[in-house]
Parts: C-alpha cells; sequence; structure tokens
C-alpha cells in the first residue's frame, strides 16, 4: 500500500504535465484549437487522397487566405475589448479602390499607393473610434453605418466600375509574391529554408532564455521533458513546413502573404500580452468599470482598437487588390463575418476579456482548411455554407456548454493569453470556496 | 418568545443557514401574528437578508436547516416565486420594476388579465387605479416608471404586491432611500394594511420608525437571535435596540496597535456632489474633514448615507457631478479630474464591490497585482513580466494571501483572499492616503484580522487611512478618530476614545448632532 502511493502520483502528474507544452494552462483553449485544426488537416489529407498538404494546395490557402487571418487580428482586439467591427470589408473596399486609383490613374509608385491606403485606414478608423469611445454609440451602430458608409464609398470613387492595376505591377507581391530564390543548383527554394531554420533557432532559443531566466528566480522551471517535447514537436511542425514550401514549382516559395502574416502574428501577440496597452484593453473588455477605477483611460483604450482595426482592414485591402491585380465594387462582401467567425472559433468570448491573436489566426485557418478541402472535394457552395455554419455553432456551444457545467472544457477555461510561464502544479487544484457571489433575487 | 395574541400565520423555525466558512443564521425563530408588523433590527452582517431570503425562497428548501410554517402548514419554497403563490411577497431595496414600461404594465407583468389571449387594457386600468388609491399614488396608470421619483416607485411595488393578494409583506429598508415625506406616507401605508389583516416584516436601521410602527422586534447580533421585544408588553426604545445590536464584546478581533500620529496632510473642505442621475439631490452637502499622517480615520454610515459617494467623488471624480470643494495635501490645493490623477497623487480606493469594481475576474493573481499601476514595471510602454512576477510573488508572501500560485484566476480565490490581492493592488500604486471601503464585508474573522493588520501597518508607515464601515466594533476596534455621516452630512466627529457603539449608532441613524447623555 505505501509503495503504491507514489506510483499513482506520477501518472496524472505527467499528464498534467503535457498541458504546458504550448504555453501552459491558459492556452489550454488554443491547445484545443490547434487539435482541431490538426485533426481536420489530417481528415482532408486523407479523404482527398493527399492533395491537401501538396505544396500547390498549400500556397493557394495562404495566398487565399491571408486577408481573413489578418482581419482576425485586428477583430480579437476589438472583441476582447467588448466590441465589434461589421465595416471592415467595406472598409477593406474603399481602400482598395484609393489605392487601385492611386497607382492606375494617378500613376503614384505603389508604396506611396499602399501608404496613402494605410493614411486612409486611419483617418477611417479615427472617425468610427471618435463616435465609439468619444460619443459612446455602440461599436454595433457604428460599425453598420460604417459599412453602409464605406461601401457606398468605394462604388462612389470607383463608378461601381472594377479597376485594374498595371500589368506587371510590382505592387503584386505583397498579395501573391514569393521569395527570392538564389537556387545554387539546389532542388529546394533556399530562402524558405532560410526562414524556416530560423524560425527552429528562435524556439529553441527562446525556450533556452526562459528556462534560464526562470531558474534564475520567479516562475517555476518547467520539467526538462516537457520542453524537450514541445520543442521537438514544434521543430517537426516547422520543418515539414518548410519543406513542403520549399519543395514547390521553381520560382515558389513561402508566400510573401503568409511572412507578412506570420510577422502581424508575432507582433501583435507582443502588443496584447506583454504591453501596457494590450493589458489594458484585456481589462477594459474585462471589466471596465474596475479598469476605470484602476485609472485605465477607456476612450483611449476603445479608440485605439477600433482605428487599429480600420488600419488593419485598410492592409487587408490592398493585400486583396495586390493579389486580383484589380479593384471591384464587391470586393470585402462577407469579410467582417469570416473574420468574426475566426475569432469566435479562436476561443473569444461574446462578453469581452477573452480571446488571443494565435487563437483566431488558428480559427481562421480551421475555416480555411475547411473552404479548401470541401472544395477539394467537389462539395458545392451551398453545403460548404451550412458545413461552416455548424462548424462555428459546435464549436462555440462546446465551450459555453462545459463552462456552464464548470469543468475544465475541451477547449474552454484557460482560454486567455498564452502566459510565457506555466503552472507549476500537477494536481487538480484544491477547490477553494467559491466566491461568495452576492445572490440577487 | 412574546405571545402573540391569535395563532401566527408565520412561524420560522430554528432555521440556520451556513456559507463557505461563515454561519449566517444560527436556530433562528421568528413569529408574526395576523396583521401584525414584526420588525427586524440588527447591524450590517446580523443575518437580516438573509433570514428574508429563506422566508420567501431565494435560498430554497434544502439548503437551509429549520421550518417555515405558514397559516400553519409547513411550507417548502422552491423559489420566489413558490412563496408568492401562498401570499409573502418581497419589496426590495432595489425595486424589480422595469423604467420602460407603465405602473400598469409594471403591475400586471406575469399576470396579465387577458380575454382570449389578449390582454384586456381596460381592465388592467380599472384594477390599477384602484391600487394606486388603495396605496394613495395620485399617477395615471400609464406613466412610464421612469417617470417616477422613488418614493412613488416603491409605491407601485406595493400596489403589485397587493394585486398578487399578499398575505405577508416583507420591507427589506424601506425608507432608505426616501425623504421624510414619502417615509411617512410609507410608514402609514403598513398601518393602513395592516388595518386589512396583511402581516409585514420590516427590516429597517432607522430605529425610529420601527418603534412607530411595529408590534414587536427580533434583534439579531452575528446571526443569531438575541431577543424579542414586545412593544406593547415592554419597555421598549431606541436605547433598548441598540444594546441589544451591539452589545459584544470587542477584545481580541483586533490587533494590537501604538498609533503614531503626525500632522494633518490631507484635508477635503466644502465637498458638495450631485447625484449623477437626479441632478436635485446632493448626495454630499458641503462636507469637510482631515487625515493626519499614521492616522486611521473611520466614517461611519449606513448604507446610502454618502460615505461612498464621498469617498468615489474624491477618488478622481469617479461618481456623481462635481459641485464644489477643494482638496488640499501638504497644505497644497490638488484638482484630480481622473482616477489616474488620484493615483498619481498617491490616493487609492478599495471599492467595497470587490467583484464589480475591484477586479477583473477574468485575470489571475499576478496580473490583478499590478493593474492599478502597469506602468511601474513597463519601460517603454513594455511590461516586464519578470518584474510582474517578483511584485506579486512578494505581496502573496507579505499579506499571505492563500493561492496555488500567483497564475491562478483571481476568480478561484476565496473572498478574503480576494480582498487581499485587492488591498495588494492598490498598496503597489504606493498610496499616501488609503480610502477602504466596507474592506471586510463577506470575509471569515480570521481574514478580517489579518486585514486590519495590513491597515494597520499601512498607517505606520506614516500614510493615512480612511475606513469607511458599516460594522461599528470594526471602527471602534481599528481607528482612531471617527466621523459619523448621515444623509450626506458630517454629524459627528469623535476620537475613537470618546466614542462608543450607542453614541455612533444614534449619530448614523439621527440628525442630532451630539449624542443624549444617559
Amino acid at each position: 500500500m505505501t509503495d503504491e502511493a507514489p506510483m499513482r502520483r506520477t501518472a496524472p502528474s505527467r499528464l498534467a504535465e503535457l498541458r504546458h507544452l504550448f504555453g501552459g494552462q491558459r492556452s489550454g483553449r488554443q491547445f484545443g484549437i490547434l487539435g482541431a485544426l490538426v485533426a481536420i488537416v489530417i481528415f482532408f489529407q486523407i479523404v482527398t487522397g493527399g492533395k491537401t498538404l501538396d505544396p500547390i494546395n498549400l500556397l493557394n490557402l495562404v495566398n487565399g487566405n491571408a486577408y481573413v487571418l489578418i482581419l482576425a487580428i485586428g477583430m480579437v482586439m476589438v472583441i476582447i475589448a467588448g466590441h465589434i467591427d461589421l465595416s471592415v470589408g467595406s472598409v477593406a473596399a474603399f481602400v482598395g479602390v484609393i489605392v487601385a486609383i492611386s497607382i492606375d490613374n494617378w500613376h503614384w509608385p505603389w508604396l506611396f499607393g499602399l501608404l496613402l491606403g494605410l493614411g486612409v485606414g486611419a483617418v477611417v478608423g479615427a472617425w468610427q473610434g471618435f463616435w465609439v469611445a468619444y460619443v459612446g454609440v455602440p461599436a454595433f451602430i457604428v460599425t453598420l453605418a460604417g459599412m453602409l458608409i464605406f461601401r457606398g464609398a468605394n462604388q462612389f470613387v470607383g463608378n461601381s466600375t472594377s479597376v485594374s492595376l498595371p500589368a506587371g505591377d510590382t505592387f503584386s507581391f505583397i498579395g501573391s509574391g514569393y521569395l527570392p530564390d538564389p537556387a545554387w543548383g539546389v532542388q529546394l527554394n533556399l530562402s524558405t529554408v532560410v526562414l524556416g531554420l530560423a524560425a527552429i533557432a528562435a524556439v529553441i532559443i527562446r525556450t533556452l532564455r526562459r528556462r534560464r531566466r526562470a531558474r534564475g528566480g520567479g516562475a517555476e522551471e518547467l520539467p526538462l521533458w516537457v520542453d524537450v517535447l514541445r520543442v521537438a514537436l514544434l521543430v517537426a511542425v516547422i520543418g515539414a513546413g518548410t519543406y513542403l514550401f520549399a519543395e514547390g514549382p521553381i520560382g515558389t516559395s513561402f508566400p510573401i502573404s503568409g511572412v507578412i502574416l506570420v510577422a502581424l502574428v508575432l507582433g501583435y501577440s507582443f502588443l496584447s500580452n506583454r504591453t501596457v496597452i494590450g493589458r489594458h484593453i484585456y481589462a477594459v473588455g474585462g471589466n471596465w468599470r474596475a479598469a476605470e477605477l484602476s485609472g485605465v483611460n477607456i476612450r483611449r483604450t476603445n479608440f485605439f482598437v477600433m482605428m487599429n482595426m480600420s488600419i488593419i482592414a485598410a492592409f487587408a485591402g490592398e493585400m486583396w487588390v495586390a493579389r486580383a491585380a484589380a479593384s471591384g465594387p464587391g470586393d470585402g462582401i462577407g469579410w467582417e463575418l469570416d473574420a468574426i467567425a475566426a475569432v469566435f472559433i479562436g476561443g473569444a468570448a461574446v462578453s469581452g476579456g477573452i480571446g488571443t491573436i494565435v487563437g483566431s489566426v488558428i480559427g481562421g485557418l480551421v475555416i480555411a482548411v475547411l473552404n479548401n478541402g470541401l472544395a477539394l472535394l467537389g462539395v458545392s457552395s451551398d453545403r460548404v455554407q451550412i458545413i461552416k455554419g455548424l462548424v462555428l455553432l459546435v464549436a462555440v456551444g462546446i465551450d459555453v456548454y462545459s463552462q456552464r457545467r464548470g469543468r475544465p472544457s475541451l477547449i474552454g477555461r484557460f482560454q486567455r493569453r498564452s502566459t510565457a510561464a506555466g503552472l507549476p502544479g500537477d494536481e487538480p487544484l484544491p477547490s477553494s470556496a467559491p466566491v461568495p457571489n452576492g445572490p440577487t433575487p | 418568545m412574546t405571545t402573540v395574541a391569535a395563532a401566527p400565520i408565520l412561524e420560522m423555525r430554528r432555521i440556520s443557514k451556513d456559507f463557505p466558512g461563515v454561519r449566517a443564521l444560527s436556530e433562528v425563530s421568528i413569529a408574526v401574528g395576523p396583521g401584525q408588523i414584526h420588525a427586524v433590527a440588527g447591524e450590517n452582517g446580523a443575518g437580516k437578508s438573509t433570514l428574508m431570503k429563506v422566508l420567501s425562497g431565494v435560498y430554497p428548501y434544502g439548503s437551509y436547516d429549520g421550518d417555515i410554517v405558514f397559516h400553519g402548514k409547513l411550507q417548502r419554497f422552491r423559489s420566489v416565486a413558490s412563496s408568492e403563490t401562498v401570499g409573502i411577497v418581497t419589496i426590495h431595496q432595489e425595486f424589480a420594476l422595469i423604467p420602460e414600461l407603465s405602473i400598469t404594465e409594471n403591475i400586471f407583468l406575469g399576470s396579465e388579465i387577458t380575454r382570449r389571449g389578449v390582454i384586456d387594457w381596460s381592465e388592467q386600468n380599472r384594477q390599477a387605479t384602484s391600487l394606486l388609491e388603495l396605496v394613495g399614488l395620485r399617477e395615471d396608470p400609464n406613466t412610464q416608471i421612469k417617470h417616477l421619483g422613488v418614493g412613488k416607485q416603491q409605491l407601485v411595488e406595493i400596489a403589485r404586491a397587493l394585486h398578487k393578494d399578499v398575505k405577508l409583506l416583507i420591507l427589506d429598508e424601506p425608507t432608505a432611500t426616501l425623504n421624510g415625506t414619502d417615509s411617512q406616507h410609507l410608514l402609514s401605508l403598513i398601518l393602513g394594511l395592516k388595518g386589512r389583516g396583511v402581516s409585514s416584516i420590516i427590516i429597517s436601521h432607522k430605529l425610529n420608525e420601527i418603534e412607530q410602527i411595529a408590534d414587536s422586534i427580533t434583534i439579531l447580533r452575528d446571526g443569531r437571535a438575541i431577543e424579542t421585544l414586545s412593544v406593547q408588553a415592554q419597555e421598549v426604545d431606541e436605547d433598548r435596540i441598540i444594546r441589544g445590536m451591539v452589545g459584544r464584546s470587542l477584545q481580541s478581533r483586533f490587533p494590537d496597535r501604538q498609533p503614531r500620529i503626525g500632522e494633518v496632510f490631507f484635508e477635503v473642505k466644502d465637498w458638495t456632489v450631485r447625484h449623477p442621475h437626479v441632478p436635485e439631490r446632493l448626495v454630499c452637502k458641503g462636507e469637510s474633514f482631515e487625515v493626519r499622517r499614521g492616522e486611521i480615520v473611520g466614517l461611519a454610515g449606513l448604507m446610502g448615507a454618502g460615505r461612498t459617494e464621498l469617498a468615489m467623488s474624491i477618488f478622481g471624480r469617479s461618481y456623481g457631478s462635481y459641485v464644489s470643494g477643494q482638496i488640499f495635501k501638504d497644505g497644497r490645493e490638488i484638482v484630480l479630474n481622473s482616477v489616474a490623477d488620484a493615483i498619481a497623487h498617491g490616493i487609492a480606493y478599495v471599492s467595497e464591490d470587490r467583484t464589480n469594481l475591484g477586479l477583473n475576474l477574468l485575470d489571475d493573481v499576478k496580473e490583478s497585482i499590478v493593474s492599478a499601476r502597469l506602468r511601474k514595471i513597463s519601460r517603454g510602454g513594455r511590461v516586464d513580466e519578470w518584474e510582474e512576477r517578483r511584485v506579486a510573488e512578494s505581496f502573496r508572501a507579505g499579506l499571505r494571501i492563500k493561492t496555488p500560485t500567483i497564475d491562478e484566476g483571481v476568480s478561484k480565490l476565496s473572498g478574503g483572499n480576494q480582498q487581499k490581492v485587492v488591498l495588494a493592488k492598490w498598496m503597489f500604486t504606493d498610496p499616501e492616503l488609503l480610502i477602504l471601503d466596507e474592506p471586510t464585508r463577506g470575509i471569515d474573522v480570521g481574514a478580517k484580522f489579518e486585514i486590519y493588520g495590513i491597515i494597520q501597518r499601512l498607517a505606520a508607515q506614516g500614510g493615512g487611512v480612511v475606513l469607511i464601515s458599516s460594522e461599528l466594533p470594526e471602527l471602534l476596534g481599528v481607528c482612531d478618530r471617527i466621523y459619523t455621516i448621515f444623509e450626506g452630512r458630517i454629524t459627528n466627529n469623535l476620537l475613537v476614545t470618546h466614542a462608543d457603539p450607542e453614541t455612533l449608532m444614534r449619530s448614523i441613524t439621527t440628525t442630532q448632532k451630539k449624542a443624549a447623555t444617559r
């Protein structure tokens, strides 16, 4: 009996430590949604007979969805702050037509056109931010109005016709371009390989630095095997991805749009987790009255998220125009709904205060892979829509259900920021006295 | 137990109710006769509201021990609706009326009069008119609730209760938010209902009102029924009730302390603040007070007396609209237009509403602790997460916050430990003046003792502390000096050595400046 006790303890503790593989307790939701993504990819890989992980298909997947994933980055911050933005599709289209005209009609260099577009996005964002933050009109209304206003503005500026970019314009690289390839007689695309190796090195260095700092003081150190396994998994995934993109047709590489996406994910993850403004966004969405009484400038925070969203929408619109080499009156219709769906599949809460950048992008990838895989299978678009709707409903439904049951949900509970360090506790926490939540009649 | 002439309409027998870590009620028995007005008196936290919630079914059968006998039958209320079906109706301090609907619509909400599925408006309006007449409210029944004052809203509540064929009316602090005239009208209405055979249980802090209308009084203290006094049979006066309410020993519930009090460093002069929604109502009426270094100053008053409003309006004008008044720190006037200003000037305010105003329940312990002064641990807008951990760990050790790790969500902590997190959050801002609003509400005795220790340590470091509390023993045990506040006015300023519970109770329940000498 006495010998058995320690034996029994090891099994659950190992299992619990496994949770730290992807950033500890709180990112469990990400872990869950990442698992769902992997499962979907494997499923389609099998039923399409290997077409899903084909290099050309992957290129299309990234190029064709980067703009939605980028929108999801801005949208999750809006939703964390407790708002919503319905205008992103219209704003993207409005900016897109202005950029197209500036390059095509006014013969501006593409870089100036790009900056002009971002500037217009900033002005639009300031306009919407003003109404939300300083006048106090709910964002739903402000951006519903914006959806109409900027759709109309797109068609007014573009005369409701399509504006094409001059052929061979270098602008298109941000939407559908590839990294340069010095070749040197190697079969693989060298720049993709370099990028992949750099990512692997970054993962390893980061893990080592964290372990060293944890030893120095502060956070508890994770067991070595957890970190080793985590790094091994990440290296395997990055390595496989690198290989797939690098072995594609000559002249292709990991797409530029993908590079931009990864850069934005890293940048905004840093912003939301590690900076004062990021903390303030979570604070305002989680409990704005407490945030106000803690000295947070709520108006400035709301203004920031709304303005930031419009700038991101402007950029997404530019990527779209670059890829399509034209801007049309119907661009961006329904984008807001794709972005919002991605955010909620990725674990954000409608009530605000909860959500992650990475989770939302993974949520967006789930939708993208689903779209792509069903298209490869030849499923018609009517049925694709039905399936997407059901996936959204079930993903959030599972989350809500398990939260109500009060237990760690499949993809819920730890759904906030991925914290740098995990919890050391290897046993279920003793349930301390429940919060006296002042029962009201 | 005093004799009740007829068989009682309601008997609550040996009611006990436990919350995690606290016994809220311990074998409390009360009996109410038909057509009687029974008052329940006691300090905040004595168990009055809990007792009423047991009776009205908010805490359903099975969540308490003891029996409720109503009309001679053992009752097992599963919800508020089931207690209302037998005629027990509660009028809450905060009304359950819907502001956008009319008086009629509110009265008949949930029990609409219909003919073939369609609402019979003329019949509803006819009945509403007669009900309004009964409660003495002369208003068009089509008036929207939001256009009525609190006093009139309360009458609508009672009209609604009468429509439900009420046998026993429970009134929780019915006059707390009313002015003198409205209060008198309400009291005479309750007496009028008594004449129609409706019994009432009234919870009130205003002892003169209890004396005026009650037939009998049960005094609760620490979850126990101390005594039941009959107004006719016995000599009942305010002093008798007060003694029953506060009579307990104050020893050893508070840590020892040797105050070292310095000069005045914080002064508020002629502070006047308007109610945020009712512009003609002043919540602070030109009040002044001062705090010395090393001093713990109490602010005693009932709920709704204007204590929180005074504190929050000073704390960066986060309540109501500022009318006039000045704040001086170290002799220089300071202007605090926002919470950020207040924090920058070394003022901290710990809210009475821990879960709604004090914490973001989605945060974990370390995030909460640094949330009121993030810039202190950030450089160029970037939060130093290692410094955050170091700070959080030191507060966790220093305040003995019981949590498995600093990464635990604050929503999982007990009330006492949540409160320590809030205290840590504000201590992290390095306050010179710490305002604590009911810091020990809903916290068990052990945690209270620790929190008193933390308050005393802060004062010993040379800052000033303002302690707002409804618990007189707490104020007497912790403070050096106590201001009393009643209806937006500071009514008394006592050194704790000159204060006793009776004097304080008198100062917070009446406008009397001086306590009567006995």
